[in-house]
């Protein structure tokens, strides 16, 4: 009831990301000024350049570790932050770019830039959590402001944030949506992706493609078993696994159990 | 229009009570009781309560916990719960202070058959924080006494300083309660029993087991092995009572988080008779 | 609102009069809600003319499939149970229950005003007036009654449909609520080619039906109606054997068979939310960010999520094949001890719209043909 006296000193970081994350608590609009008078901004590039020198209360973490010096970075951020949390599909399982940990980056690197001896980078993205202990994550491409603030106000009044955990489908059904996959045949992941987005997808009539993730203890499997049996590609599920949370253990594990049949 | 039958209710259910903390205890480590008060004194005034049952308390902006009735359910000037701190509303409340207001729901639930017990021996087995929502039957059998038999108080803790209540303990001892106590760790001044509660049941002697009652609150593998001993010694399994945990949601059987099988704890328990639920109590994850 | 009446009085109307049925009910304050097609399934929403209604389409069912087909006749009715159900106007998916502001002198509880909206039902099928009086009993026929429940439904005006067909996932012969409309209803219709046969079921029903534009009914027409009513009984196929089923389900708690169910089972919610009868539910805490202003909001919740048996010391029901257990265990067994009646009524939407296809049905069947009673778990 009474909150701890002293305003948090957040710090926002950001490895290999779009930035989407860190704007969305930009975008907040209505809530922004409430919010930042919440806490003491001490490091978020994005919205200011005053810089406070650490160690931090709360550190946001955005984006994936996919360069020599992010994995130094990362491990210097968790020393000086008391309560590391990761912002969004990058931070939490690899982001998209974690597709390159299915192909040959020096390919990549060859093809995209004139003088690759500049570049240095890993061969994969990997999420924070592979790096650092991680104290709570917050899912999606991108987050969700509303589970952003939820975040904030916990961690102000010094408590765990409370972010539900069920999949899309039961967002979806509470709307209203007719489920695409039944009514349709449309290849969905809604029924293993956990909620977060509001069922954006479906209800404009296209398949939750997983931003937000895998849900918990999820049977993937016997989805896209069942999918396939009603006429998916096979072909056509390893990319739908591979997305934005590719790197995501339950949907990267099923990805190339798929694969390795066709 | 077609068939339903019901009328409004008189008070609506969701619709909690403001009270206000008018006093603290610090018990053991981790739990405090709070000493509350109505806001509304006509609400204080229509307040009464039965040993066992328990009150959603309702910390706005974080939620509700089901938390037992521990003060005499006769001394209608204060309401206690003794809370330990568990979870989100729990860890809120352990810093609201003195003087602090928030929402009670209650009283729900079933309690404690003290007119069962009527003219034969009680044996109360509980652990830990397991006593609150046994004390308001201690309570009511102490200011009954004379409608019982022998009254007995077992009563485990992991240490010594885990015994709740424990400035009461001469009280209820003088005044016709048993108390036995038991820790499963010792402190080098502990000169009492040392190890499980249900040993002291196996112990103590049960002189006439058709007519003896066992009140049972505790982790559910401790009420099973209580029942296990009671049957033991010859206690009908419909004298043994055993007091539910579930999450709960709404209290009022609603909402579908309590079942145990055909039993919403809410409603239908918290307090149980054995026999009605056993066959479930060791079924993992029901 | 009313007595229920012996169904005697049956009437004709005309198709060119049905629309009068709306606007009657409209013009007595009711907000009508009927079967529409959107998303391409039949769905329930407000409607206001009967041209809305999905004239001359049905639906395709199996165990996780649904399509829409075109009919080759003309009928308004000529399809069974969608995804909706009528239970989210009665309990609505997402509600407040009550608010709390902080004042100078503490904290202030209030709960909501009455609610005011006048639903009317039109084409409730004998499974769904069945699901109705099972929420009945589950809402308003404890010790404590949902104010929120208990005032839709008691202004709700319900038309019945009697169905002339049955899906491949309907069961509601096995479960006794159907396919026949006997009971809980204002008014029944059954579809004929040029019009209804219209029986009242209630006082309300009657003077409703009074004021239609009605013909009395001819024995072809009764014959008729009777003979498209048999159709649905004859057409269903799918059965669930109820005899003995509570005892058969509890006292198999450790069979084989939930590990097996439960390692297709998604745990993704889609059954219990479609159910016409699942009546679980969450009430949770919005704040705003001063958190002086907090609302307590309801939203249908469902047995299969980890958190919904979540107690501070741990989670009760840990795996998707315990919470697929406590599911078809309370739906088809407790449900009888707690409310004396099942909680299933034979729709078939759990099995349509499972994503992939999970029949209770072919589960019961399973833990039937393999009956291991003396498996059952440690009872003292």
């Amino acid at each position: 009831m009474s909150a701890p006296a002293a305003r948090p000193k957040l710090a926002v970081f950001k490895f290999a990301s779009c930035d989407g994350c860190q704007l969305s608590l930009l975008d907040a609009e209505d809530q922004l000024l409430d919010v930042v008078g919440l806490v003491d901004i001490a490091y978020f590039l994005e919205a200011t350049s005053k810089i406070v020198d650490g160690p931090y209360d709360v550190a946001l973490v955005e984006g994936s570790i996919t360069t020599p010096r992010d994995e130094e970075r990362i491990q210097e951020i968790r020393r000086q932050s008391g309560y590391l949390i990761t912002i969004g599909a990058c931070a939490t399982a690899g982001g998209i770019q974690a597709l390159r940990n299915w192909a040959n980056l020096d390919d990549f690197i060859r093809t995209v830039y004139a003088s690759p001896q500049y570049i240095s980078s890993l061969s994969t993205s990997t999420a924070i959590a592979d790096h650092v202990a991680v104290d709570f994550e917050l899912r999606g491409c991108p987050i969700n402001q509303y589970q952003l603030i939820e975040v904030i106000q916990a961690l102000v009044a010094g408590r765990k944030p409370h972010t539900r955990t069920h999949s899309v489908c039961m967002d979806c059904k509470q709307q209203g949506n007719v489920c695409i996959t039944v009514a349709t045949g449309e290849p969905c992941l809604g029924p293993v992706t956990q909620s977060g987005c509001g069922a954006i997808c479906p209800t404009y009539n296209r398949g939750c493609y997983g931003c937000y993730g895998p849900a918990k203890q999820i049977h993937a499997q016997s989805l896209t078993d069942h999918l396939i049996r009603q006429g998916t590609a096979p072909a056509e599920m390893v990319p739908l696994l591979r997305n934005f949370n590719s790197g995501a253990e339950p949907f990267r594990d099923e990805s190339n159990r798929i694969e390795s049949l066709t | 229009m077609s068939t339903v039958t019901a009328g409004t209710p008189a008070t609506d259910p969701w619709l909690a009570q403001t009270v206000r903390i008018a006093g603290i205890t610090d018990e053991i480590e981790g739990v405090a009781t709070y000493h509350l008060d109505f806001a509304d004194a006509s609400a204080a005034g229509s307040f009464s309560f039965r040993p066992g049952q328990f009150n959603m308390l309702y910390l706005p902006g974080v939620g509700e916990a089901a938390i037992s009735i521990s003060s005499d359910p006769l001394l209608h000037g204060t309401l206690d719960h003794t809370v330990r701190i568990a979870g989100q509303v729990t860890t809120e409340l352990a810093r609201a202070g003195v003087g602090a207001t928030f929402g009670l729901r209650g009283p729900f639930g079933s309690s404690w058959p003290i007119d069962e017990c009527l003219e034969g021996d009680v044996i109360l087995v509980t652990g830990g924080i397991g006593l609150a929502p046994l004390r308001p039957a201690i309570y009511e059998l102490l200011n009954r006494r004379t409608e019982f038999g022998n009254v007995t108080l077992l009563y485990g803790a992991r240490h010594p300083f885990g015994l709740l209540y424990s400035a009461e303990y001469d009280d209820w001892q003088a005044n016709g309660v048993d108390v036995n106590t038991t820790v499963d760790r010792a402190s080098p001044a502990w000169q009492g029993n040392v190890g499980v509660v249900t040993q002291l049941l196996d112990r103590m002697p049960v002189a006439d087991p058709e007519r003896t009652s066992v009140l049972c609150c505790g982790p559910e593998v401790m009420m099973w092995y209580t029942a296990r001993s009671a049957l033991g010694r010859g206690i009908p399994k419909e004298r043994i009572w055993i007091s539910l945990e579930r999450n709960m949601n709404c209290a009022i059987g609603l909402c579908g988080h309590c079942q145990f099988g055909p039993t919403f704890v809410c409603k239908d328990g918290p307090v149980v008779r054995y026999d009605r639920v056993s066959q479930y109590l060791r079924v993992e994850g029901f | 609102m009313s007595t229920q009446l012996p169904s005697e009085c049956h009437m004709f109307l005309p198709k060119s009069e049905f629309q009068l049925l709306i606007d009657l009910l409209r013009g007595d304050g009711f907000t009508v809600v009927g079967p529409m097609i959107d998303q391409e399934a039949i769905v329930y929403d407000e409607i206001t003319s009967v041209e809305e209604l999905p004239l001359g389409w049905t639906d395709r069912q199996e165990p996780g499939h649904y399509r829409l087909q075109q009919r080759d006749d003309d009928a308004y009715f000529g399809f069974v149970v969608g995804p909706h159900s009528w239970k989210k106007y009665l309990f609505p998916p997402l509600t407040t229950v009550a608010s709390a502001q902080k004042t100078d002198s503490g904290w202030q509880m209030r709960t909501p005003d009455p609610e005011t909206t006048k639903f009317a039902f039109l084409g409730v099928r004998a499974c769904e007036l069945a699901a109705i009086a099972v929420q009945d009993r589950v809402f308003t026929g404890g010790p404590y009654v949902d104010p929120i429940y208990s005032e839709r439904r008691q202004q709700a005006f319900i038309i019945a449909v009697n169905c002339t067909e049955a899906a491949p996932t309907c069961f509601c012969s096995s479960m006794n609520t159907g396919p026949r409309c006997t009971s809980g209803f204002d008014l029944a219709l059954t579809e004929l080619e040029d019009g209804f046969v219209v029986e009242a079921g209630s006082e309300a029903g009657e003077s409703l039906m009074s004021r239609l534009s009605t013909q009395q009914v001819t024995a072809a027409q009764l014959a008729s109606a009777e003979s498209c009513r048999q159709q649905a009984v004859d057409q269903q196929s799918r059965q669930l054997d109820t005899e003995g089923i509570r005892d058969l389900l509890l006292e198999n708690l450790e069979h084989s068979r939930w590990e097996e169910v439960g390692s297709r089972c998604l745990g993704c919610t889609n059954c219990t939310m479609v159910c016409p009868t699942c009546f679980c539910c969450s009430v949770e805490d919005v704040t705003d960010l001063a958190g002086e202003n907090v609302e307590r909001n309801r939203h249908w919740d469902s047995c299969f999520n980890l958190s919904f048996s979540h107690m501070s010391h741990g989670t009760t029901r840990n795996t998707i094949t315990q919470r697929y257990r406590q599911w078809l265990t309370h739906k088809l067994a407790s449900w009888h001890d707690q409310f004396d009646t099942s909680g299933c009524v034979g729709c078939g939407r759990c099995i349509t719209w499972c994503p992939v296809g999970i029949d209770l049905t072919e589960e019961v069947a399973a833990i039937r043909n393999d009956d291991c009673t003396s498996e059952t778990g440690g009872t003292a």
